[in-house]
């Protein structure tokens, strides 16, 4: 116990003397949380659009403003004859036109069927439809506060969009954040300083002591292991003081799945350690052949379920594919153990999978 | 003896590293382990170590057997690369209480001793400086303090002055006497020639096998020459 307390504040000083790592420690959440937070973002605000009112009566007036006070729009333009539409569409402000024909208020009181033309700019397809789809929501949202007393019969589809209704994407990257980051810090700090120690011999002295392989290894790890983890509450934090990303289940066992899936990393640290002796690789192997595919493949941005069945089996061996789904889960959908004892078990597979993978490699390197 | 090695043998797949080879060093005596690079020193070294086990033969070093006890053996022995194994971005003083932690010395004494060495490597003025800011002399000095600090009974030195200057490798020599004369057993490799004058004994390992033991006086008349580096090279031409 000692001797890991030895440890503990010898790595603590190599990162504290270290500003390099320190800034990849935890600059690295900040930023990390901050560009995708913020920049990268499917939400639409203040799409311009442009509004052909052909009746202009109390009816349309209210409907426009209705629109326009979601907030979703600004009024870029009123236009007068539908020929402009196409006009207003070329000079590439407008992303969305309304088309209100005449006599609404006239048609509405006669009960007559009534057609709103909505036409976007689908250069951008998932704006496109984001905009249509908001806006038909409020037209239907209008018709009902309308007719409140002479409500017709029709079937109207009732849509929900739940665990977050407001579609907000920081919701998706908060939980695909925290696996990036973990998957990266973990692995990356764990080889590196594993390396580092046999680039300056000391690993060869740290052998020679009365320490026991495993327990130097154990000893040099450990430490990140709370380093991580304390990355993961500081993520969870930002994620929550800065953008509202709620945890909807139990707090405790989103912290205790973090560390599973924190060891998976550190072991395949270890293991990136047992396969090179020098920094640079292993700072190169933990990078580039963990980053592109933990964010591409693990559904982080992409939903796995549309990629191609071969991309589909390969997600399969990205730890973080399964952490995302538990995340998700825990934070977003409030389930519990119940629901996700299997990726939970997964992740324990993974541990076991690399440590086993490792012991043999040092094996093989030291008989 | 502190170490008997008897038959040690050491292959990887096909290639036999150390092949078969036997010596003894005494209590006390500083003994020079030679050989090219690619000789198997360092293959030798790691199994007397514990750091590795022989393929066949016995070895029994500071009483305990390096294939069974190696954890013992350990425990009994201090070790020295050659990159000094120090951490840079650790104080002087840093480095001990580390080390000392994991040899299992307990914090009271290990900081006496911290002091202590300090003081006597003269180190007071930089103790809380960080290890890069120092000369590669001192560091050494530290390092081989440091794989004492334990007080082991044999102390392996795998070519502990490479990359210092002549001067700074005479000091060092003369701690190693210091060392030996407290009755610590030296066992050091080395690739400078004139530092095998300085050991009781030295054995010389060519292809995985040791050639020659003996004293640098009796191996010189052997050889009929009149230095170490002669008796070396007239070795490993033949």
């Amino acid at each position: 116990m000692k001797r890991f307390a030895g440890f503990f504040k010898k790595e603590l000083i190599h990162i504290i003397r270290d500003p390099r790592t320190l800034i990849i420690l935890f600059g690295m959440p900040f930023v990390q949380i901050l560009l995708f937070g913020y920049a990268i973002t499917n939400e639409v605000k203040n799409a311009r659009i442009a509004i052909l009112d052909n009746s202009k009566d109390e009816v349309s007036f209210k409907l426009i403003d209705k629109i326009l006070s979601s907030g979703y729009f600004t009024m870029s333009e009123y236009l007068q004859t539908s020929a402009e539409i196409d006009h207003a569409f070329k000079q590439g402000e407008v992303k969305l036109a309304v088309v209100i024909p005449e006599r609404l208020s006239e048609k509405l009181k006669r009960n007559e069927l009534v057609q709103i033309q909505l036409i976007s700019d689908a250069t951008d397809p998932n704006t496109g439809n984001t905009l249509i789809n908001y806006t038909s929501a409020i037209i239907r949202d209008f018709e009902f506060s309308r007719s409140e007393n002479l409500r017709p019969v029709l079937i109207n589809p009732e849509i929900k969009m739940r665990y977050n209704p407001g579609l907000k994407s920081v919701y998706l990257f908060i939980p695909g954040i925290i696996s990036v980051i973990l998957m990266l810090v973990s692995t990356m700090m764990t080889s590196i300083s594993l390396t580092r120690e046999k680039e300056l011999g000391t690993m060869e002295v740290l052998l020679a002591s009365p320490m026991k392989p495993a327990q130097v290894i154990i000893s040099k790890v450990i430490p990140y292991l709370f380093l991580a983890f304390g990355n993961a509450l500081l993520i969870l934090a930002l994620g929550y003081i800065v953008f509202d990303v709620p945890v909807k289940g139990s707090l405790t066992l989103l912290l205790f799945e973090s560390l599973l899936f924190i060891a998976v990393a550190l072991s395949l640290g270890i293991l990136i350690s047992t396969k090179t002796d020098s920094q640079q690789v292993a700072l190169m192997i933990s990078l580039f052949a963990l980053m592109l595919p933990t964010i591409i493949l693990s559904g982080f941005i992409f939903p796995v379920e549309n990629m191609p069945v071969i991309l589909q089996i390969i997600s399969n061996i990205i730890p973080a594919k399964w952490f995302i789904v538990i995340v998700k889960g825990i934070m977003l959908k409030g389930i519990g153990i119940a629901e996700l004892w299997k990726e939970t078990l997964i992740l324990v597979g993974f541990i076991f999978v690399l440590i086993i993978a490792s012991v043999k490699n040092y094996k093989v390197r030291l008989e | 003896m502190v170490i008997e090695v008897e038959n040690l043998v050491k292959k990887f797949g096909d290639f036999t590293a150390v092949d078969n080879i036997s010596f003894e060093v005494k209590e006390g005596e500083i003994f020079g382990f030679l050989g090219a690079n690619g000789a198997g020193k360092t293959t030798a070294i790691k199994m007397l170590c514990g750091l590795m086990a022989p393929t066949s033969g016995r070895g029994v070093v500071a009483g305990f057997d390096i294939k069974t006890q190696r954890e013992k053996v350990k425990r009994r022995i201090g070790y020295m690369s050659q990159k000094f194994s120090l951490y840079d971005d650790l104080s002087s003083y840093e480095n001990i209480m580390f080390y000392g932690g994991i040899y299992g010395i307990r914090r009271k004494e290990l900081k006496k001793k911290a002091e202590r060495l300090i003081r006597k490597l003269g180190l007071e003025s930089v103790e809380n400086k960080l290890l890069k800011s120092l000369p590669p002399g001192w560091k050494q000095k530290l390092a081989f303090s440091v794989a004492l600090l334990h007080e082991p009974s044999v102390i392996f030195l795998d070519e502990p002055t490479g990359g210092v200057d002549p001067v700074t490798r005479r000091q060092f020599w003369e701690l190693i006497y210091e060392t030996a004369i407290e009755g610590k057993t030296i066992f050091v490799t080395t690739h400078y020639m004139d530092e095998a004058e300085y050991c009781d004994r030295v054995s010389i390992m060519v292809n995985g096998r040791i050639d020659a033991m003996a004293s640098p006086a009796e191996l010189k008349q052997n050889f009929e020459v009149t230095s170490m580096e002669d008796v070396f090279l007239k070795l490993a031409r033949s």
